[in-house]
């Protein structure tokens, strides 16, 4: 029997999400023998080879290239999930919506007071996507089945989500890990 | 011009005593004499009236009609509710801002004029209505509009256009407005003749607690609309604990739809502020409050005038009837464009000097309102009936109406009939009946409530109107053949978003995303599940929200869901691709690609 495939990507996140993956440290040799990686910076797969069961989004999106990755995911996964609080609102990178993007630019590329740029020029390679007016939450650019919260989400939490889903089972958290403050 | 400024707003803080409770009367006055607050301005109040800056800004701040920045000499306040622009108000609008090169929200460049939008400004039965300083003209047309511009480019204001008074007390000297009553059926309460000081007499053969218990008996329930039991509020607040206690009345009818306190106002105000000398009685207070909304300014020298008529009669001030230490006075207390105030703790602040706010509860105001002491806050039109109750006695009153709402309700009815206007009638009419009586037999649907009432579908028009069934404040909107329901939600949703005062999250937030996904829906953008977010989240405002705006603002969206389904199922469409159909990447790089200057790569593959 094949195992079913993971795969998982962070667009406008910190990785932190990724980071609370592998904190799930001796037990990931245990997931690799209960699923296989596809797609993921776990692995370095750039592209999907396969269908796969579920996918775990970090971050929301920000850029063209993040909206293309999130809609990668969902025609390749029956399940996407968000991870994290930036995939699920927007999280951090979403305290730019309420500054408008020209002043954001400016700040970053001309004005910021770390900033050497003897172009005086904002750039245009055609290599740097494009960013959105905003940042979205991924459920606002194609339908997410579940939301997974925390900042990031604990590695056990990670771990019980999977393995419930693994076994379709119904996902039963203790109220410590699912409580924020 | 400062010094000036200063000595004008000295003067002013003094007719107030300098009080910082009459802050809502200092900054009206302010603002009339300079046109608008200033942060100078804001200053020196704070200064004499002894708080701190950030306290007058509040309230500036707070409510439409008062401005940090200069107004223009004209403020055109174009009113630009649903029911308005069922008649046109669009067009009146682009009138406007064609004759005077200005958009709405704009002040012309020679300080002029302003154009500014208001949510209902209780001219419904006679749309489009717009306020020209405190003006009111109605049954506005293009040609109308292009008239008043002209007046007031030539003449800085529309006096010399001569504009026909309405009927009634419309026509009194002090009044002089162009409103008519359309006051098309009487019942035998309110608009009876009726005698100055025959109901107080009453009163005071009674000891105050006799007066209580009749006006319990005769099950008079809040015209307001929530229908809280008048009797038990007023025994309540006599029983409460104070040295002082207060009679309110709510005169900020805000609901869109609502406009029969203006025909009570203009008819029979001798009536209300009766009652509300039988309520002083009743309860202990020496002092009554009538919050007008600001709206109604045009009738506060004709409300004033009545009150001195009063005065001279005995009916007011110290030994009323002869009885002795009976003493009871009234003052007017304006408002200035807040929704939110016709909510009674809202008003019990925005009375105080404040921001309009509503506070917590409990303390209710019958422990804890106006200044921290027991107040009661009744309607105008509850006012009314207490005072036709003390006249004619409890049992006169209960035997009309249903069983669980006893008496005759003023209904203003607007919107597609024939016959828009105040109709006196018993509790318990059934919506077909009403919509006989005022030519709408094709109705589609009727809000009953207004903007926070209920969305009724035809087949629900056998039912009565009455606390009951259908609750309202007086509101009936009649929708017809052709007009769309969803418009109407998404109209309400935008009225409660500008109107919610912001306190709490629920509300301030709820209703913009609410409104937001509606708007989805209606761009046929919208998926099923939407629709399930939609319930859900107006659920969690209704029931999360802090005061009564929040917890009814998602009505219109929740019965339309309920009543009228199809129409929602209609729009929205499930996602094969699991995409969503609202985001658009070329909408959403747009903005980059201009800031950038090179096209997107991906969304032109």
């Amino acid at each position: 029997m094949t195992k079913p495939k993971i795969a998982t990507t962070s667009l406008a996140g910190c990785f932190g999400c990724h980071m609370s993956i592998l904190d799930i440290d001796d037990r990931i040799l245990k997931l690799v023998e209960l699923i296989e990686f596809n797609k993921s910076p776990v692995n370095d797969i750039k592209k999907f080879t396969e269908r796969c069961l579920v996918g775990l989004i970090e971050g929301g999106c920000c850029n063209e290239e993040n909206v293309h990755v999130l809609q990668d995911f969902r025609k390749n996964c029956d399940v996407l999930i968000s991870l994290g609080d930036c995939a699920i609102m927007g999280g951090i990178p979403a305290m730019r919506n309420s500054v408008p993007l020209k002043e954001c630019f400016e700040e970053a590329y001309l004005n910021g007071v770390t900033v050497f740029n003897p172009a005086g020029k904002i750039p245009s390679d055609k290599e740097l996507p494009l960013l959105l007016d905003r940042v979205y939450p991924c459920s606002e650019i194609v339908k997410m089945d579940y939301h997974m919260p925390g900042c990031p989400p604990s590695a056990d939490t990670i771990w019980e989500t999977l393995v419930a889903l693994l076994n379709n089972k119904p996902l039963d958290l203790p109220y410590e890990l699912v409580k924020y403050d | 011009m400062n010094e000036n400024l200063e000595a004008v707003i000295k003067e002013i803080c003094q007719k107030y005593a300098n009080d910082s409770a009459r802050m809502m009367d200092i900054v009206r006055d302010v603002q009339s004499v300079s046109g608008g607050v200033s942060k100078d301005a804001m200053r020196m109040i704070a200064a004499v009236v002894g708080v701190a800056q950030v306290e007058v800004e509040s309230v500036v701040t707070f409510y439409a009609h008062l401005s940090e920045q200069k107004k223009g000499k004209v403020v055109i306040r174009l009113c630009n509710d649903f029911i308005d622009r069922m008649f046109g108000a669009d067009r009146v609008a682009e009138t406007f801002e064609k004759e005077f090169g200005i958009q709405f929200g704009e002040t012309s460049a020679d300080g002029l004029v302003t154009l500014e939008y208001t949510p209902c400004i209780g001219m419904c039965d006679q749309p489009p209505a717009a306020l020209i300083n405190d003006k009111v003209v109605t049954w506005l047309s293009t040609d109308m509009a292009s008239r008043i511009a002209k007046a007031v480019k030539e003449d800085g204001g529309i006096d010399k256009l001569n504009l026909p008074n309405g009927d009634g007390n419309n026509a009194h000297p002090l009044v002089n407005a162009m409103v008519h009553n359309n006051l098309r059926e009487k019942g035998n309460l309110i608009f009876e003749e009726f005698v100055s000081g025959s109901a107080l007499k009453n009163a005071v053969a009674e000891t105050p607690v006799e007066v209580i218990k009749n006006i319990k008996a005769s099950r008079l329930r809040g015209r307001g609309g929530a229908g809280f039991p008048t009797g038990m509020k007023w025994e309540f607040t006599r029983g409460a604990d104070g040295d002082e206690k207060y009679v309110l009345c709510n005169a900020d009818e805000g609901e869109p739809g609502t406009f029969k306190d203006r025909v009570i106002l203009t008819e029979a105000p001798d009536l209300m502020f009766e009652g509300m000398t039988v309520a002083g009685y009743a309860i202990g207070a020496k002092t009554g409050v009538v919050y007008l909304r600001g709206e109604y300014q045009y009738l506060t020298a004709f409300l004033e005038d009545a009150l001195q008529k009063r005065r001279d009669a005995g009916l007011l001030g110290k030994n009323i009837l002869g009885k002795d230490g009976f003493d009871f006075d009234i003052r007017i207390q304006m408002g200035a464009g807040a929704y939110i105030c016709g909510e009674e703790t809202a008003l019990i602040s925005s009375c105080e000097g404040l921001r309009g706010d509503p506070k917590n509860r409990p303390p209710f105001p019958a422990q804890k309102g106006y200044l921290g002491k027991p107040t009661s806050v009744n309607n105008v039109e509850t006012f009314c009936a207490a005072a036709k109750i003390m006249e004619k006695g409890a049992p006169w009153f209960a035997q009309k109406g249903s069983q669980g709402s006893a008496g005759l309700k003023l209904f203003s009815v607007s919107g597609d009939c024939k016959k828009p206007g105040v109709y006196e009638l018993p509790f318990g009419t059934t919506v077909k009946e009403l919509l006989a009586k005022v030519g709408a037999e094709d109705a589609i649907a009727v809000q009953v409530g207004g903007a926070c009432g209920v969305t009724v579908p035809p087949s629900d028009f056998e039912k009565e109107i009455c606390y009951d069934h259908l609750a309202t404040g007086g509101s009936v909107i009649v929708i017809g053949p052709g007009r769309n329901l969803l418009e109407l939600a998404h109209s309400f949703m935008e009225f409660f978003e500008e109107e919610s005062c912001g306190y709490c999250t629920p509300c301030r937030v709820g209703n913009t995303l609410l409104k937001r996904r509606l708007e989805r829906v209606i761009d046929g953008k919208g998926m099923p599940e939407d629709l399930e977010y939609m319930e859900q989240l107006g659920n969690t405002i209704k029931s999360t929200s802090r005061c009564g705006l929040g917890q009814t603002s998602a009505n219109p969206v929740l019965t339309t869901l309920a009543n009228f389904r199809s129409l929602y199922d209609g729009l929205v469409k499930k996602s094969e691709d699991g995409l969503q159909p609202s985001f658009s990447l070329e909408k959403a790089v747009g903005l980059s690609e201009s800031i950038i200057g090179r096209k997107s790569i991906h969304h032109h593959e």
